[in-house]
């Protein structure tokens, strides 16, 4: 047993004030054409053409706004911040989301959350979210890297199937779980909605591979692509 | 295929979103600048293959990307054990 060694976690900083950081606001003004990572897709026009009936739905929720919070459990000062702002705590149990209206949280790790909410107040949250929190807290925007995918349909469960090997089903896959795990040997961080809703969060540098990928996948049950 | 519990996501998941790191517990030097060549060697390079019982290090690298280590069974694959880093295991070899 000599030689195992099992160093002890450090205690968490409270006191110390959070560093200061340059802050750059992404969305500098209105008239700058912002680009999702599927603008090159065109989605609107494959939803105008496209068929609109089928077994999937699957719809881009595009240039929303992306927020990594990462900070400690044991910090009073994070959650109590984080709570502050969002007006509801932060989903400190594994695999849950919490949601208000258009934003919500997901627990992505112990010590991290990915919030999501319009892209235009992304800016604003974070500072309120840097002016709350105290202690070890990191906030990163992280906007532009990733878009939300939205599944939904009588089959998209189906889709699922074939491209994760995470087990969907009802009993272990409920309404309000998030998983994040491996999507068409991407990753992707995949929540529940609703009974047939599944949305989920992908890279953009990944978010072609996917969009290709996807329309393979659910060819055999009719993709029907909404704007 | 191994099937992993996660101690950070607190469920089992495929082998696929796990990445083996090799073995536990090594302790870095704590003075690397005067250490010998054969200690900074045996840090470095030196491991242990055991037949039987190992301590390993992994990462759910695709799901919540924190590392935590695994007693394994190198003969029958039987994973007996999986604990946080920092944690000490209960399962070991008998000395």
């Amino acid at each position: 047993m000599s030689d195992i060694i099992a160093p002890t976690k450090p205690a968490a900083v409270e006191a110390a004030p959070v560093a200061t950081v340059a802050l750059m606001d992404q969305l500098p003004s209105a008239d700058i054409r912002a680009e999702s990572p599927l603008y090159h897709a065109d989605l609107a026009t494959v939803a105008k053409q496209g068929p609109k009936t089928g077994g999937v739905t699957l719809q881009e929720h595009k240039l929303l706004g992306h927020l990594v919070i990462r900070g400690n459990q044991d910090n009073a000062g994070f959650l109590a911040g984080a709570r502050a702002v969002l007006g509801f705590d932060l989903p400190t149990q594994p695999l849950t989301a919490a949601e208000d209206g258009a934003l919500s949280v997901r627990w992505i790790a112990p010590d991290e959350w990915l919030v999501i909410m319009p892209g235009k107040e992304a800016f604003e949250l974070e500072n309120r979210l840097r002016a709350a929190m105290s202690g070890h807290v990191a906030i990163v925007n992280v906007s532009g890297g990733q878009t939300v995918l939205e599944l939904s349909g009588p089959d998209a469960r189906a889709v699922l199937k074939k491209s994760t090997p995470y087990d969907v089903h009802d009993r272990n896959f409920p309404v309000g779980k998030v998983v994040t795990t491996v999507f068409a040997k991407s990753q992707a961080v995949i929540r529940r909605t609703g009974e047939q809703n599944w949305e989920l969060v992908i890279r953009r540098s990944f978010a072609d591979y996917l969009w290709l990928w996807l329309q393979d996948a659910c060819a055999e049950f009719g993709l029907v692509v909404k704007d | 295929m191994f099937y992993i519990y996660c101690p950070h996501c607190g469920e089992h998941r495929e082998e696929e979103e796990f990445h083996a790191k090799g073995q536990a517990h090594l302790a870095r030097p704590l003075d690397p600048d005067n250490c010998t060549d054969h200690e900074w060697g045996e840090y470095l390079y030196m491991r242990k293959n055991p037949r039987g019982l190992h301590h390993e290090l992994w990462i759910h690298a695709t799901g919540c990307r924190k590392f935590f280590n695994m007693t394994r069974d190198t003969v029958s694959y039987e994973i007996k054990e999986v604990y946080k880093v920092g944690e000490r295991p209960t399962v070991v070899a008998a000395s």
